[in-house]
């Protein structure tokens, strides 16, 4: 955590006066940043957490290959220093790509063509500096929200997440900001379907079970990764986590868990090596009786499977391999929902419960 | 009795068809078989008759050719020489009759083959317009020029000669021609106009006038003096000739005895080869050549067929060679990038031929369409039956993508280019009289296709250097569109003096671009050489 003590401002600044000295030297002006690709993916089994290897990049502008990225990379950190660092403001993911979308004088060529391309450069940044995308006062969609009795303070405002109603929290999209001022709860359940959040709300399963229920709608945001990682670790709570039975669901347990490719970089910030995996398990498809709404396995979940038991933190877990091995044999995964076919609220008064009270969990 | 024999019934029905009346009904034969292509078969044969007897006289040519719309079916073509002329006897059975000719009964590289062109050109002519066919020749700034008005006898293959007298003609010698025929003019490949454009490429030692039917005047240059050198004559070679020819051989030579037959009437054959052949076929070396039997015939002609012979003389191929192709192709197409490669002559069943290729590319060609195959047989253009022609099926097979053209499965490729390929052979192996597709020979094919691959490696190699050069170019302008924008971005981030950082960032690219424009310099030196 050293790195949020660094003022942001002086980095990109340190940055921008590095290249002008190469360039006052002569030289063709060089960015030196480990490489983000798969190759320089490593899962740190110490750790549990996924990180960058040793293999660095380099990018200099009077390279054809590089010039465009060189700029953007550039142009992006300028826009950061100048318009957000500067005066304080936040921008979103989208504004930023508007401002650097330029057509460069004298030709056809704009700075970005898409938004993927500032959002890239955004990472770059992050890669380069060692600074994140919340402290560069980036943000990006804000996705989902929390319930449960946890008072805490954002920007100055006092929020009582347990007085909110059926909408409950919603989570900013940068979440370091926010101080937890009183937290009374067991644990934390977080889910991929905003529905089931819903549901247990309404059946205000928090307030019975004395919990905090999260939800984003399918893949966990940063925002919401940072959130749950500091309740982990400032308040001690455990974190269960609640997916659909197939290969998308095990992932975003374990980008929560491990941490993810594309911000292996950051996973020092995001990852919860604590996490336990709740469900929905190819056990529960059993105990529970939910063969009968099996939905069958396509193409693209069995590419994904295949690639999913490939990675190394699943292929050396027996109990996850045991999981992919039973999907493979059911032909077949299973949504949340399934379980309302036992009735409405089957899943807050007694799947729930249950799987918490006998700690039926995966690691 | 007699009346009830059916064979002699039919027999009043039996009687000789003459040639003529043969090709009467079957001129698709002939290449007639439209009146689009017939107008141009008109001028070709014309037009080759000329280049081939300029040839024989060692003059360079200068050729007229005009072709008159009289109405929208009509058409006069005229064709003028400076070739030797023809002496007066001759002249009828020359332009009125068919299968008369100097170049069917011997071995030697030249346009005409069979005798049968322009007769058939003057028949076609009387069958649609009934109009006689008129010949001017004079061969000699002394003697007088005779006049022809000529028709063919179909039934007798004859001449018939209407009109016949001398007249007044300023040119020192030559031959002119003017026939009437119903025709339809259209522009395109296969049009008069190519015709005479591709004849211009491959006979850069030709200058054609040519007036068009909407009475545009084109003069196509002559871009050297040097004359093609002289194709010779050459006697058959044992393993290319057929039973039968055998058999003429043997009948009508002059030669007394088996081995001097052999010696004296094939080429590649001496003494010793000659008694190996006739001890073989079990007959004396002092056999009378006519009192051979038909049965020997047959086994001599196997033994002659599997004899171990050298291959015939090529220095009987007269190619256009590699620098007079290039020069030809220059004037008519105008391209970037020109490769041309003259093969070494080769043989066919016993036939010497020799194959050249040439690519034009770049220019104004047209980049998304199927490359322009021009394909031509001892100098003269075939336009038609591509689809048919060895020399299409080579081209095809012969993988583009290398050398930077597209193509997809054994087609033509597709590029801004041209592809030209020439067989010079003493006996072009055409697979219909009309004269339009080379047969498809395994050797034929396989020396085209080399000489593409050499075209193509030249190609290929100018297309990598001219993309990097391009490029380069394109790098230099993109640094310095930049460099302003990187100056900017910088001197936000830290706080340094914008201009400044300019300034160096454009020192560094002209130290770059020094370097750069060397080699840009380097790749067009290596264009002027290739």
């Amino acid at each position: 955590m050293t790195k949020q003590k660094v003022k942001p401002k002086e980095e990109i600044e340190l940055f921008g006066k590095k290249l002008v000295s190469q360039i006052e030297k002569g030289k063709n002006p060089e960015i030196i940043f480990p490489l983000r690709n798969l190759s320089n993916i490593v899962y740190d089994k110490k750790t549990k957490t996924l990180r960058l290897g040793d293999k660095k990049g380099a990018r200099s502008f009077f390279n054809v290959a590089h010039t465009k990225k060189f700029l953007q990379t550039v142009e992006v950190a300028s826009i950061i220093k100048k318009e957000l660092l500067d005066s304080g403001k936040h921008e979103h993911l989208r504004g930023v790509f508007y401002i650097s979308k330029r057509t460069i004088p004298g030709t056809n060529i704009n700075i970005v063509d898409d938004q993927t391309e500032s959002d890239k450069a955004i990472e770059d940044l992050e890669v380069i500096t060692g600074l994140s995308r919340e402290q560069l006062h980036v943000s990006a969609n804000k996705m989902g929200s929390l319930v449960g009795n946890i008072i805490l303070e954002d920007s100055g405002d006092t929020i009582d997440c347990s007085k909110l109603g059926r909408g409950g929290y919603s989570i900013p999209s940068i979440t370091d900001e926010l101080s937890f001022k009183k937290v009374n709860a067991k644990y934390i359940l977080y889910m991929e379907k905003a529905a089931i959040f819903e549901r247990l709300n309404e059946d205000k399963f928090w307030q019975k079970n004395n919990a905090v229920l999260v939800t984003s709608q399918g893949q966990t945001t940063r925002g919401i990764r940072r959130l749950l990682q500091r309740l982990s670790e400032e308040e001690n709570l455990p974190i269960y986590v609640l997916t659909d039975f197939d290969c998308w669901g095990f992932y975003i347990y374990s980008v929560i868990k491990y941490g993810s490719i594309a911000l292996a970089h950051a996973s020092e910030r995001l990852t919860i090596p604590g996490v336990k995996f709740l469900g929905i398990t190819a056990d529960d498809i059993v105990n529970y009786d939910l063969k009968k709404h099996l939905i069958k396995l396509n193409e693209q979940d069995l590419t994904r499977m295949k690639q999913v038991s490939e990675y190394e933190w699943f292929k050396e877990n027996k109990d996850w391999l045991r999981q992919l091995k039973m999907m493979k044999e059911f032909g077949a995964k299973a949504e949340i929902q399934a379980l309302s076919a036992k009735g409405i609220s089957f899943i807050s008064e007694h799947y729930l419960p249950e799987k918490i009270r006998k700690k039926e969990f995966l690691d | 009795m007699a009346e009830n024999i059916k064979a002699i019934e039919l027999s009043k029905k039996q009687r000789e068809i003459s040639i003529s009346e043969f090709f009467t009904r079957n001129r698709h034969l002939l290449g007639f078989d439209n009146p689009t292509r017939a107008l141009m078969m008109v001028v070709k044969e014309a037009v080759d008759n000329s280049l081939d007897a300029c040839t024989e006289m060692k003059v360079l040519p200068e050729i007229y050719v005009e072709v008159k719309q009289l109405s929208e079916d009509r058409f006069v073509v005229i064709v003028e020489d400076n070739g030797p002329g023809i002496v007066k006897q001759q002249i009828p059975n020359i332009f009125a009759k068919l299968l008369y000719g100097s170049k069917f009964h011997r071995l030697s590289q030249s346009r005409g083959q069979q005798g049968i062109g322009i007769s058939a050109a003057v028949l076609y002519s009387q069958l649609t317009t009934g109009k006689f066919t008129k010949i001017i020749s004079k061969i000699h700034p002394k003697k007088p020029a005779h006049y022809f008005e000529l028709h063919i006898d179909t039934k007798r293959n004859e001449p018939i000669i209407e009109r016949d007298h001398e007249v007044e003609w300023l040119k020192d010698h030559g031959t002119r021609i003017e026939l009437e025929l119903e025709a339809r003019y259209q522009k395109g490949r296969q049009s008069v106009d190519e015709y005479i454009k591709e004849t211009a490429i491959v006979n850069p030692h030709t200058k054609i006038i040519y007036v068009t039917p909407e009475k545009e005047k084109i003069e196509f240059p002559r871009v050297t003096n040097d004359l093609p050198i002289e194709p010779k004559e050459i006697k058959p070679h044992p393993h290319g000739i057929e039973l039968g020819t055998l058999m003429r051989m043997l009948k009508d030579t002059t030669s007394t005895t088996l081995s001097s037959f052999l010696q004296n009437d094939f080429c590649r054959i001496g003494p010793t080869v000659a008694s190996n052949i006739c001890e073989e076929a079990k007959l004396s070396s002092r056999a009378k050549p006519g009192d051979i039997s038909s049965q020997e015939i047959e086994s001599l002609y196997k033994i002659l067929q599997n004899a171990k012979i050298i291959a015939p003389p090529t220095d009987c191929l007269s190619p256009i060679g590699a620098e007079l192709l290039e020069k030809g192709l220059r004037k008519e197409i105008e391209a970037d990038f020109y490769a041309t490669t003259t093969r070494p002559a080769s043989v066919y069943r016993g036939m010497p031929f020799q194959i050249e290729a040439a690519i034009a590319y770049g220019g104004e060609l047209e980049k998304e369409s199927a490359v322009r195959l021009m394909r031509f047989a001892n100098r003269v253009p075939l336009l038609y039956q591509q689809g048919a022609c060895g020399i299409t099926e080579a081209t095809s097979d012969t993988s583009w993508r290398p050398y930077g053209l597209q193509q997809s499965g054994s087609n033509i490729p597709v590029g801004p280019a041209v592809i030209v390929v020439h067989m010079a052979s003493v006996w072009v192996p055409f697979t219909s009289e009309a004269k339009e597709a080379v047969a498809h020979y395994d050797e034929i094919l396989k020396e085209i296709k080399l000489a593409l691959q050499d075209c193509g490696r030249k190609l290929a190699s100018y297309i990598r250097k001219n993309v990097k050069a391009k490029e380069q170019k394109e790098r230099i302008n993109l640094f310095e569109k930049y460099i302003p924008e990187l100056a900017s971005a910088l001197s936000n981030m830290s706080n340094e003096n914008k201009s400044a950082i300019e300034e160096n960032l454009k020192k560094i690219l002209s130290k770059n671009m020094s370097k750069l424009n060397e080699s840009i310099e380097g790749n067009e030196n290596d264009k002027a050489e290739s």
